[in-house]
Order: C-alpha cells, then sequence, then structure tokens
C-alpha cells in the first residue's frame, strides 16, 4: 500500500519535449488572445482619438490625441436614445415573455410519465428541423395585422424550442421524482408543485435563460430589419446597421446644431464610439455572468 | 379482435383519466402549443404558395395553381448554380478552416495551470461571441477599409500605396466571413471541449507519466481520445448545417461588387422576395426557401442517423 503511494506520488520531470510544447502551445494561445485583444483594444483607442488623427490614420494601438468628440457626438444623436429605449424595452418584455413560456412548457415536457408526452415533444421538435421561411412568415405577420408594432418583435420568437429543451434536461436531472411523488402524496397539485418547487430549484437554469434571450434581443435586427417600418419603433440595432453597414446618417438628427457641423469631419469617429456604446453593456456584464453562460452549454451538450 | 377492442376502449378511458388527473400539465402547455401552431405551423402550411401564382390581391385561397412551376424557373436560372454554389464553397471554406480553432485552443488552454490568467484568457476570446452581426459587420468594414482602416494603414506603411479594395473583392469575400467569424466564436465554440476535458480521468495521466509520455504525447493519445466523441459528434451536427448559412451577416456584408461571391439562397430569396428591387414575387421566393429547407431536412435527418449510429447521442 505504502510502495503504491510512494509511485504515484513520484515527482514528474519536465524534459525537453515537455518545454518545447509548452513554449509552443504559449505561443498558440498567446496569439490567438492578442488577436481577440487587440481589436477590441484598438476600437477602444479609435473611439477616444481625434476625429483628425482618426481620419489621417495616426491610431494603431493607443489612443491618439486623446478626446471624448465621438461621445459627445453619439449622446448627441437622437436616435441612438431612442434606439437605446427600443431595445432596453424590446430586451425586458421579451425576455419575461420568453422565460415564461419556456418554463411553462418545458416543465410538463419533463414529466417522464406525461400522457401523449412524446407526441407533443415531436410536434415541437420538428420546427427546428424543418419551417415554412421568412415569406410565409413575412405574410403571416401581415395577416396576424402585427406588422409595423413592438408585437412583431415579441411574438415570433416568444420561445426557442432548443433553449426549452435544455430547460427539460435541467429539471429532469436536477428535481428527483421522489420529490414530486412526496409532494402528490401530501396533497400538492402540479400547479403548487411547479411555482413551489421546480421555480425556487430551477434559478440556475432560469439565470441561463433570461441571459441567451436577453442577449439575443439585444442583439437581434433580423425581425425589426422586416417587419418595421417607424423610426419611433426601431431598437438600436436598426440605427447601428444604418449608420455602421449602410454609411447613412442625417445631421437633422442631430440635437445640438454645433455638433451637426463639426458632425462631417467626424463621421469615421462616431463609426467607433457607437460601436463601443453599443457593445459596452454586455461586456461589462460578462465577467460576472459568465459562469451561468458556460453552464447553459455544458447543460445543452449532456442532450443538444 | 375482441383484444383490440378493449385496448381502444382502454385507451379511451385511460386518456379521459390522465386529462382529469394531469390537467394542469396540459394547462400549462395550451399555450406554448398554440405559439408553435401560430408562428411555426402556419408558415409550413403557408408553403402553398410555392405552388400558386400569388398576388396579395387574390391571397392564398385565390391564387391560381401553377405546379412545380416556379421550382422549375429557378433550377434553370442562372441564379440556381451559383447560390448553391456559393453557399457550399461559404459552408465547407468554414468548416475547414473554423472547425479545428476551438478544439486546438481547447486542447492547449488544458495545459495550462489553473488561476486567474487562464480564466482571464478564456474571458477575454469568448467576448466576441456576444458582438452582434450589424457591430461585427460594422467592425469588417472599418477595419478594411482601405484609406483609414488598420488593413490600409498598414497595406500603405509596407507597400507605399493604397492596396485594392478587399471589401469589394469576390474572391476575397469568402476569407472576410470565415476568418472573422472564426475570430468571432473560436472561444465560446471552444467552451464544450473544455467542459469534456474537465473529464479526463487525472490516473491515466498519472500512467502515461510512468510510462515516459511527455505533455504533447498525452494530449495526443490521453486528452484528445476522450474528447474524440464531442468532436466527431460536433462535426456531425455542423455538417447538417451545410445548406443553412445565416441570412444576417452575409447580408450585410453584400456589395454590389463582391455579389458574384456573396449571393447565396438565404439572400436570394430576400431579394426576390422583399427587397423591393424590381418586382417582388413571392411565389418563387417561397419556392427558393422551401427547396433550402427541404435539403436542410434531409440533411439534418440523415446527420442525425450518422450521429446515432457514432455516439448514441442525437438531436432529439
Amino acid at each position: 500500500m505504502k510502495s503504491e503511494n510512494a509511485t504515484t506520488r513520484v515527482k514528474y520531470k519536465l524534459t525537453g519535449c515537455d518545454l518545447v510544447f509548452y513554449g509552443i502551445s504559449a505561443l498558440v494561445i498567446g496569439i490567438l488572445t492578442l488577436t481577440v485583444l487587440y481589436i477590441i483594444v484598438y476600437i477602444l483607442s479609435a473611439s477616444f482619438s481625434s476625429p483628425a488623427a482618426l481620419a489621417a490614420g495616426k491610431v494603431v494601438l493607443w489612443p491618439v490625441d486623446f478626446s471624448v468628440d465621438g461621445y459627445k457626438a453619439v449622446f448627441n444623436y437622437s436616435k441612438v436614445w431612442i434606439g437605446y429605449r427600443n431595445t432596453i424595452f424590446y430586451v425586458i418584455a421579451g425576455t419575461v415573455i420568453n422565460v415564461s413560456m419556456t418554463l411553462l412548457c418545458a416543465y410538463p415536457m419533463a414529466q417522464k410519465d406525461l400522457y401523449g408526452g412524446k407526441v407533443i415533444m415531436a410536434y415541437f421538435t420538428f420546427t427546428m428541423i424543418f419551417s415554412g421561411g421568412m415569406i410565409p412568415t413575412y405574410i403571416l405577420i401581415k395577416k396576424l395585422g402585427i406588422m409595423n408594432t413592438i408585437w412583431s418583435l415579441l411574438l415570433p420568437g416568444a420561445m426557442t424550442i432548443y433553449n426549452m429543451i435544455i430547460a427539460r434536461t435541467f429539471i429532469q436531472t436536477n428535481i428527483p421524482g421522489e420529490l414530486k411523488d412526496a409532494a402528490r402524496i401530501d396533497g400538492c397539485d402540479d400547479f403548487h408543485f411547479f411555482f413551489e418547487v421546480v421555480l425556487p430549484l430551477s434559478k440556475a437554469i432560469i439565470a441561463v435563460l433570461i441571459l441567451w434571450y436577453a442577449v439575443g434581443h439585444w442583439n437581434s435586427y433580423m425581425d425589426a430589419f422586416l417587419y418595421l417600418r417607424n423610426n419611433n419603433l426601431y431598437p438600436l440595432q436598426i440605427f447601428l446597421k444604418d449608420v455602421l453597414v449602410s454609411g447613412e446618417f442625417s445631421a437633422e438628427d442631430m440635437m445640438d446644431p454645433e455638433t451637426a457641423i463639426a458632425l462631417q469631419n467626424m463621421k469615421l469617429l462616431l463609426k467607433y464610439s457607437l460601436i463601443v456604446v453599443s457593445v459596452v453593456p454586455l461586456f461589462f456584464f460578462y465577467p460576472f455572468v459568465q459562469k451561468y453562460f458556460v453552464k447553459g452549454v455544458t447543460i445543452g451538450s449532456v442532450k443538444g | 379482435m375482441r383484444t383490440y377492442k378493449g385496448n381502444k376502449a382502454v385507451k379511451k378511458r385511460r386518456f379521459g383519466a390522465e386529462l382529469k388527473r394531469h390537467w394542469q400539465m396540459y394547462l400549462f402547455l395550451l399555450l406554448p402549443v398554440i405559439y408553435v401552431f401560430i408562428f411555426k405551423y402556419l408558415p409550413m402550411a403557408g408553403l402553398v404558395i410555392a405552388f400558386e401564382d400569388y398576388k396579395a390581391r387574390t391571397g392564398i385561397f385565390g391564387s391560381p395553381w401553377v405546379g412545380f412551376k416556379w421550382f422549375i424557373k429557378f433550377f434553370e436560372s442562372y441564379q440556381f448554380r451559383r447560390v448553391l454554389v456559393n453557399t457550399l464553397l461559404i459552408s465547407f471554406y468554414g468548416i475547414l478552416a473554423g472547425f479545428p480553432f476551438p478544439i486546438i485552443f481547447a486542447l492547449l488552454a488544458n495545459c495550462m495551470p489553473d488561476g486567474k490568467v487562464k480564466k482571464t484568457i478564456q474571458g477575454i476570446v469568448t467576448l466576441p461571441h456576444f458582438i452582434s452581426t450589424t457591430v461585427m459587420v460594422g467592425i469588417i468594414l472599418q477595419i478594411f477599409n482601405i484609406n483609414t482602416g488598420l488593413y490600409g494603414i498598414i497595406a500603405q506603411a509596407i507597400t507605399g500605396h493604397t492596396p485594392n479594395n478587399i471589401l469589394g473583392d469576390p474572391s476575397a469575400f469568402r476569407s472576410l466571413y470565415v476568418w472573422s467569424g472564426i475570430w468571432q466564436n473560436f472561444g465560446w465554440d471552444s467552451i464544450i471541449y473544455t467542459a469534456a476535458l474537465a473529464g479526463v480521468d487525472p490516473t491515466y495521466h498519472e500512467a502515461a507519466q510512468l510510462d515516459g509520455a511527455n505533455r504533447f504525447q498525452r494530449v495526443i493519445h490521453v486528452d484528445f481520445p476522450t474528447i474524440l466523441p464531442t468532436v466527431v459528434i460536433m462535426l456531425i451536427l455542423r455538417m447538417g448545417q451545410v445548406m443553412s448559412i445565416g441570412f444576417e451577416k452575409i447580408y450585410l456584408m453584400q456589395n454590389p461588387l463582391n455579389l458574384e461571391a456573396s449571393q447565396i439562397i438565404s439572400t436570394y430569396v430576400y431579394e426576390v422576395g422583399l427587397s423591393g428591387n424590381g418586382v417582388s414575387n413571392f411565389s418563387l421566393a417561397t419556392a427558393i426557401g422551401m427547396f433550402n429547407s427541404i435539403i436542410n431536412l434531409l440533411l439534418i435527418v440523415t446527420v442525425n442517423k450518422i450521429a446515432n449510429k457514432v455516439g448514441e447521442t442525437s438531436l432529439w
């Protein structure tokens, strides 16, 4: 017994081969990480430089002629405020709908003995592998009369089947069937069991769902692009698309006339500042919630 | 015969009893079932317009039936070959170039000692995943601007003159699309392999060390075989998606100059049906979309069968 312990505890010595391997692997990881980091730092630096330095191509790593003019312009741009306001609304309202629907659906689907459960599950999963596509959905939105309303962004994606399956897997693995049997004997019905036992025990998966759906709403532009025609309803991503991709933006939307004149020279700077302003909320929260995202992926991989 | 009848009666009674006992469960399901019916199944029924000469005025029920006219029209048009080839080329390029990155990163990061450095690196590389498509394309357009972008600055510093417009170059489109995608997602995609690597039995490493294996040999002979099932499943699933490249990023990266390489099936559906360039033809666009959906369906079913055989893991 003693000798066995001794052999497994033998101190492992690094060989030359190991050192070469660690060297190369540090290099590869270093290059990959730096490529990601460099682009992020570059965008940040560009956004804090002066319009002239940026247009002359002087910014390579750190800000040149530090200025916050870009941010002044961004916050002066009325569409950004409208977009932010609308996006925050869509994120909150959409996520509330998404998470409620997903849990409502996942709980019954997690019951292995539910009569007809398999058929209903097939009814849901089939929509993951086949869809009517862009045009029929467009016609449907039109026929339902929700075109150009907030509902065209909230309802079509009210639940993601993939997320429902993840929630279902979580409930199946974390809430033992014996618990339900015991509750049933005590006279607890499905309704009470869901609200008093399942929900409190599902905090981790609820966090995952909230984050995934919220990020999805924050970043989505497709539905708004197809179904909305009203400036006052546009989420931030539509304005970002107009400014960053189509290169459109009008001086009339600046709330302060002085900035409107200066704007002509700042188009470029404004783009970088806008990128930062739109991404910062996500990047800021990410470190705090990283573990939930990772958890979601690992739950998903169990039955992905 | 009698038992059959008996079974049916029992079944019927059983359903009634189940419904009574678990009515709350079915009540929970009511809203999701209605939602899926309206927003997923009704559009499928709407596919019928692919076989009609659909006009908004006459509607789905009043438009004349034309059979496979639109499918034939699509197959015979010069666009068919182009969008199909573009879709497949972008897909396979993406898989060939992009698939190994997350695996290599996960394997190498796994060799790092646990601690703050490793955590920070893993945090940094997952960040770009959360950048929206619009902003990502915005970043690509800024960075690769030939006058003011990093690409332009560096090329001018090296060669002394302004480089070719890479953003309008059809031959560069695929590379821009694929490599920006790798930049954005390799870190996020590595999470699943990192999770699989956590399951490596440390005694295997100890045994390999005793046998004189160096770290590289242990990566190849201990770590990699452990995550191989995950790798195979991910690859198979990825193959199931070769015909379903997302519309969003491609559409935003398109410009008249690179259209030759950047027009794919989903963007062509939009072009024909909704863009308002020329006459919108809902029926033709729906037929093209339906062609794509059916191929996707076949691919996913096939791929899932293979995945079932290989790894006893399946999509559903």
